[in-house]
């Protein structure tokens, strides 16, 4: 199966199964949406007719265009097969029962009263509560006990509003590290905060232990605080960005994104990322609220459209600020063509049910961070482990070949099925396909792929067919 | 004349990899709209 589109003035073709991208002129471009129907001799007569005035395009040229699709496809790089389909079920199996990630929620509560907030003020739907250090701990034993072979570990303290439990947080990276030594074990750990209770001993601990910190910040403030906002209505922009920025600066610019979720409000999202950047922010991310259908933040299929066309601004710019050397990273665009995941991890997908769980304040485990409070979903326990191990064959056989849709699509082993959560709000079944998320999926991929072309062909080419 | 070009990929009909070490897809920026195309590989010797 091939995918063909023009973006930015790029022909692009990928191939799914193989991975292969071609960027190509208009006249091969057609070549290739005509081979796998045509003859040759009907390709000949139809290209030549269609480039009837054009002195480049001879016969001898077209066929010699015929011959090199027909080497690109004898080489396993166009039109290839998928053998994917027979051996996706088994993979999971093949790693057992293994858990490698925790999200742990050390708080169920939150400072901040975000109307979108799908985890409803860090609540969950249920009682506010923090994680004690014995909770936690029995979380990481569960964590190490479980994990098989694998050596890097990650644990993301997530609420809520984490910093709320902040000690809690340094004594459970204080006990990881002393396990982690003992059991050959290497802890990666991510904090993920609204920045309300950002200090100097917030900033030191973060820039010290965690690989990841992940910051909420919607963008332009009158954005950011339409939302997000504190129990008295009063906007957390003023309050919050001063202290993104020492975080970032004494981090050192890296190891960080800026994360925004963009609504109905705005749907021209760019604008939040160009904002972001003239803080001077450069890892970012944005993220299409979760909600339900009728809620006033949720975006609509007009709003989808518009979002597909600030997915193709964002690009454009990023190409310019990087040609400029002033480089953003956009998290859904972080394509790497050439050591991007093995094709296990393609066909995988993200992971909750098995290899990453949640864990609520009480000790619960659940598949991920978004089905807590789901009482269905409820997994096991930090002590016993997974106990309803029917949930578990469950998400283990959900995979990208698992549903239906997903076999025909070619940004397949690009998404591995998306998010189990989303496909379960939006259809009532984790093996559900999620539509507009789907089709947001695939334009940034799209995008990803045409900024690799004019990364990897270079200005010259760039502007070569457009 | 040139008319197709083929970038630098990965070829996914390799059956290298596997080694389960690479971030989970969540824990990363997202936590709402995962995919996978964008982890890092964290095998480089392709084992």
């Amino acid at each position: 199966m091939v995918h063909q589109y023009v973006l930015n003035g790029f022909h692009i073709v990928v191939d799914t199964c193989s991975g292969a991208v071609h960027v190509v002129d208009e006249v091969a471009y057609d070549i290739i949406a005509l081979f796998e129907n045509d003859t040759e001799e009907d390709i000949t007569r139809k290209i030549l007719s269609k480039y009837a005035g054009r002195p480049d395009v001879t016969e001898a040229e077209v066929r010699q265009c015929v011959a090199d699709v027909r080497a690109l496809k004898e080489s396993g790089r166009l039109f290839t097969e998928d053998r994917f389909a027979p051996i996706a079920g088994t993979l999971k199996e093949r790693s057992g029962d293994v858990v490698k990630a925790l999200c742990l929620h050390v708080a169920h509560t939150c400072n901040l009263n975000c109307s979108y907030c799908f985890a409803s003020q860090g609540k969950y739907h249920g009682e506010r509560a923090l994680m004690s250090f014995e909770v936690g701990k029995q979380a990481l034993d569960f964590l190490i006990a479980s994990s098989g072979e694998r050596h890097n570990l990650e644990v993301d303290f997530f609420g809520g509003e984490p910093l709320m439990n902040f000690g809690v947080v340094k004594q459970l990276v204080a006990y990881a590290r002393e396990r982690e030594k003992e059991c050959g074990k290497h802890f990666r750990f991510t904090l993920t905060t609204n920045g309300m209770l950002i200090d100097d001993d917030v900033i030191d601990f973060a820039n010290r232990e965690c690989d990841n910190v992940v910051l909420s910040l919607d963008g332009r403030k009158e954005i950011h605080d339409a939302l997000r906002v504190d129990y008295a209505g009063r906007g957390s922009y003023d309050t919050v960005v001063p202290k993104f920025q020492r975080l970032v600066e004494k981090r050192g610019g890296k190891r960080y994104y800026m994360r925004g979720t963009f609504t109905h409000l705005n749907p021209d999202f760019t604008k939040d990322l160009f904002h972001m950047a003239d803080l001077g922010f450069t890892e970012l991310s944005m993220e299409p609220v979760v909600c339900a259908p009728g809620d006033p933040a949720a975006l609509t299929p007009e709003d989808i459209e518009i979002v597909k066309e600030q997915y193709e601004i964002l690009a454009a710019w990023m190409l310019r600020r990087k040609k400029e050397g002033r480089p953003i990273t956009f998290y859904h665009y972080m394509l790497d063509l050439k050591n991007g995941p093995c094709v296990y991890k393609r066909l995988s997908g993200c992971g909750s049910g098995t290899e990453y769980m949640a864990v609520t304040p009480w000790g619960d485990l659940y598949p991920c961070h978004q089905f807590v409070g789901e009482e269905k979903y409820r997994m096991g326990n930090v002590w016993e482990g997974v106990t309803n191990t029917a949930l578990r064959e469950e998400f283990r056989a959900c995979n990208v070949y698992a549903r239906e849709e997903c076999r025909e699509c070619w940004a397949r082993l690009y998404c591995s099925g998306g998010c189990a959560a989303n496909a379960l709000h939006a259809t009532g079944s984790i093996r559900g396909v999620y539509r507009a998320g789907c089709e947001l999926f695939k334009k940034r991929i799209e995008c990803a792929i045409m900024m690799q072309a004019a990364e990897q062909l270079g200005e010259e080419n760039e502007t070569a067919d457009r | 004349m040139e008319r197709i070009k083929t970038l630098e990929t990965r070829s996914l009909c390799e059956k290298k990899g596997g080694c389960g070490e690479c971030q989970t897809s969540c824990q990363s920026a997202c936590k709402t709209s995962c995919g996978v195309a964008n982890q890092k590989c964290e095998n480089s010797d392709r084992k």
